[in-house]
């Protein structure tokens, strides 16, 4: 028998307002236009005018963050929510923990929601550790009861037993990071959702949190989850939805779902079309993209990645070379490198770079593009060219959180004992 | 929103798996699927919704004791000092006019402790309700609750200066020579109107506050006409003429302090006219509060 549905979501939709009215408004400029209304109404309505007094743009003010999105989720599933940033995930998660109400539809959840939109939730500085520890786990839906019950063991996980009497805003903030998702993660609810909150604390933590939450997925709970860490929502959940621009572009496994979404990230924005000419218009760049090697598969950090410049040289042969400079997520350069100068007839050029795999880092990466004459001259300069990126797919190792640095080279390591080797 | 168990139309296991747990105890059966939607605008607080949560009120308004009362032994004292300071200051102006707006018989030192110890209570407690919202955005877009526990929460501290007023006012009652009347034993229930009325314009400023940035600057102004219109330092009995008495109680704190007072005096007489008017005001500004709040509340996470 199939898992009853945990989780009924039913042509949910939510508009926002948009534009600086939105948030701010004035009582005394609210009262302002009721009076000038009050008394330009009958004085138009007088002189016979048909015009409407303000000009109608609430249509244009009006946005729908979420549009028409339904799916189920069955219990003990871990659905993965993906998407570009602006997408809706937060929103969606916002009107399933019911903070805030949707605009259109409806939706089901079976049992008690846990929700960990934030780190640290209703903590308030002036009070201890313990104090916050019964405070926010008020807040998150546990009773004194069940609090008192998990309390060692909260105090154990975030690590913190000797400061527990202190007041929180003398920790560390690793620390409240700690204790914040330790009470969220002794929740005992039916459902857990959970927002982008594993960007925070260190590594060792990340994979202390990850591995907490399979363990909660395993015990047959349903858990949401919100992230931009591919790999954590292929190591994490059984299904993945792809959110994009407020409506369900995808509902598949996380592997295909991770496909799809890094095709179309890849198509959507980089490989512009523009682009520049030098200045005297002679050469001009037609279009720089980067693609996978193979074609059509997704660009991980083991593909090779094959970036092509094309360009029209016009008029007369001219002595080129092309220059990339890749720079990381951070701004920093990770590298830069440069074709053979060489001379080409007026016609379509077109230059080819294989970045080798198990070079690149997973993120994102920029490229800006160069064309340089006579060795020293750049003639054509493009910021940003090319930007794409690189995903994490198969990890082999067991630890999940961010891997640091520019590149990610597939480095030769040999390690072995040597006093055994003297030995024998 | 609401949270009624609806049945679920679609899927056809939803309802067989909800009906056909076995109703023995052992078993422990799945909860329903809850279906939340738009809640009826007639439905102006989720009564059972409200009981579930009352642990995060519990917690809310610790919250605000703790925090307040801890690095302030000061605190006590000055919920002591104020009322004290207040009375002494009408106590000597009225004595040195030679005309004490207090009805024949009453001890006026006692008339304006009876009248300082609501009127504390609700201004207090309107600060800080009115605030209620916009200081705690970090809780109103990260987690979901009742919204009204946060204006309800905000009461609590001002309810406990309360009680040890009502300490001071029985104290009092023996300097003034009078043994706390039998009266005194209904204080605590006679409160409830001026709580009431605390709570009506509590969720309508904390609503307004929520939306409109600017009202907080007119509160102030607005608290200290009220403290003139209220029965505060004189008796309506005493001051109000009878004829417009009735016009006096349309303001809902008229009603509720005299109530306050008479448990207090003991021996005066009962003020039905202020009370009965004043409770009409009272329902009315309670239920357009609980709407007005009702309807900020549906967006207050998307605009706060
Ligand atoms: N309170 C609000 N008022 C107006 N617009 C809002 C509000 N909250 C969110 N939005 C808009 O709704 C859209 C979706 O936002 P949301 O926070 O759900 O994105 P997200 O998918 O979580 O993005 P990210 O990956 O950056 O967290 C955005 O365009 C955002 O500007
Ligand atoms: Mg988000």
């Amino acid at each position: 028998m199939r898992e009853p549905v945990a989780i009924a979501v039913e042509r949910l939709g939510k508009r926002f307002r948009l534009g600086p009215r939105a948030t701010t408004d004035r009582f005394t400029e609210r009262l302002q236009t009721a009076c000038l209304n009050t008394v330009r109404r009958p004085w138009q309505w007088l002189r016979g005018s048909s015009r409407p007094t303000a000009p109608t743009t609430a249509h244009r003010d009006e946005y729908w963050a979420l549009d028409d999105i339904s799916f189920e989720v069955r219990q003990g599933e871990a659905l993965g929510i993906v998407g570009r940033n602006g997408a809706g995930k937060s929103t969606l998660l916002k009107i399933l923990t019911r903070i805030t109400e949707p605009t259109r539809g409806r939706f089901g959840i079976r049992g008690r929601v846990a929700s960990l939109l934030e780190v640290g939730t209703g903590f308030h500085p002036d009070l201890t550790g313990r104090e916050n520890i019964y405070l926010s786990g008020a807040f998150l839906g546990m009773s004194r009861q069940e609090i008192r019950r998990r309390f060692d063991e909260i105090v154990a996980f975030a690590e913190i037993d000797a400061f527990i009497d202190t007041s929180v805003k003398r920790y560390s903030s690793g620390m409240y990071t700690r204790l914040g998702f330790a009470v969220a993660a002794h929740l005992e609810s039916e459902v857990l959702i959970v927002d982008e909150v594993l960007a925070v604390g260190d590594a060792a933590f990340q994979k202390k949190c990850l591995g907490k939450m399979q363990d909660t997925a395993q015990q047959g709970r349903t858990v949401l989850f919100v992230s931009h860490n591919m790999l954590a929502v292929q190591t994490l959940c059984s299904r993945a939805i792809w959110l994009d621009g407020g409506s369900l572009r995808a509902d598949d496994t996380p592997a295909a779902i991770q496909q799809t979404y890094q095709r179309a990230t890849d198509s959507a924005a980089p490989s512009s079309h523009l682009l520049s000419a030098s200045a005297d218009g002679l050469v001009r760049v037609r279009s720089a993209s980067a693609r996978p090697i193979p074609i059509n598969a997704a660009l991980t950090v083991q593909s090779p990645v094959e970036i092509v410049v094309d360009y029209d040289i016009i008029d007369q042969p001219r002595r080129l070379h092309v220059c990339l400079y890749v720079f990381d997520s951070t701004g920093a350069c990770a590298f830069c490198t440069f074709s053979e100068p060489s001379t080409h007839p007026p016609g379509h050029v077109r230059a080819t770079c294989t970045i080798p795999g198990n070079l690149l880092n997973a993120g994102t990466y920029a490229i800006d593009v160069q064309i340089v004459e006579q060795g020293t001259t750049v003639i054509v300069g493009i910021r940003h060219a090319i930007v794409f990126d690189v995903l994490d797919a198969d990890r082999t190792t067991s630890w999940l959180g961010t891997w640091s640095g520019a590149v990610r080279p597939a480095c030769v390591w040999q390690v072995s004992s040597l006093d055994k080797a003297t030995r024998t | 929103m609401t949270s009624t168990p609806i049945k679920a139309p679609r899927p056809s296991e939803l309802t067989r798996v909800t009906t056909s747990v076995p109703a023995t105890a052992a078993v422990r059966r799945p909860p329903d699927l809850v279906y939340h939607g738009a809640r009826s605008p007639w439905e102006l607080v989720d009564w059972r919704e409200l009981w579930r949560y009352r642990e995060v009120l519990v917690a809310l308004a610790t919250r605000d004791l703790k925090v307040r009362y801890r690095q302030t032994l000061v605190g006590v004292a000055w919920v002591v000092l104020q009322p004290l300071a207040t009375m002494f200051v009408f106590v000597t102006l009225f004595g040195l006019l030679g005309r004490q707006p207090a009805a024949a018989g009453h001890p006026y030192l006692l008339v304006v402790l009876a009248g300082l110890a609501p009127w504390q209570l609700f201004t207090n407690s309107l600060q800080q309700a009115s605030v209620s919202l916009v200081n705690n955005p970090n809780l109103i877009t990260k987690v979901y609750f009742p919204r009204i526990i946060l204006p309800l929460a905000a009461m609590v501290p001002a309810m406990v200066d309360f009680a040890v007023s009502l300490v001071i006012l029985s104290l009092a009652t023996l300097c003034c020579g009078v043994w706390p009347a039998v009266t005194f034993c209904l204080a605590p229930l006679a409160i409830l109107p001026t709580l009431g009325v605390t709570l009506g314009l509590g969720l309508w400023s904390a609503a307004l506050h929520a939306r409109y940035r600017d009202v907080g600057y007119a509160l102030p102004f607005l608290m200290q006409i009220t403290f003139y219109l209220s029965p505060v330092v004189y008796e309506s009995a005493a001051l109000i003429p009878s004829s417009w008495r009735w016009l006096h109680a349309c303001h809902p704190l008229v009603g509720a302090i005299d109530l306050f007072r008479w448990t207090v005096l003991g021996h005066a007489a009962f003020p039905w006219q202020t009370v009965a008017v004043s409770s009409v005001s009272l329902l009315l500004v309670l239920v357009t509060g609980l709407a007005y709040f009702r309807q900020v509340e549906r967006d207050v996470a998307d605009r706060i």
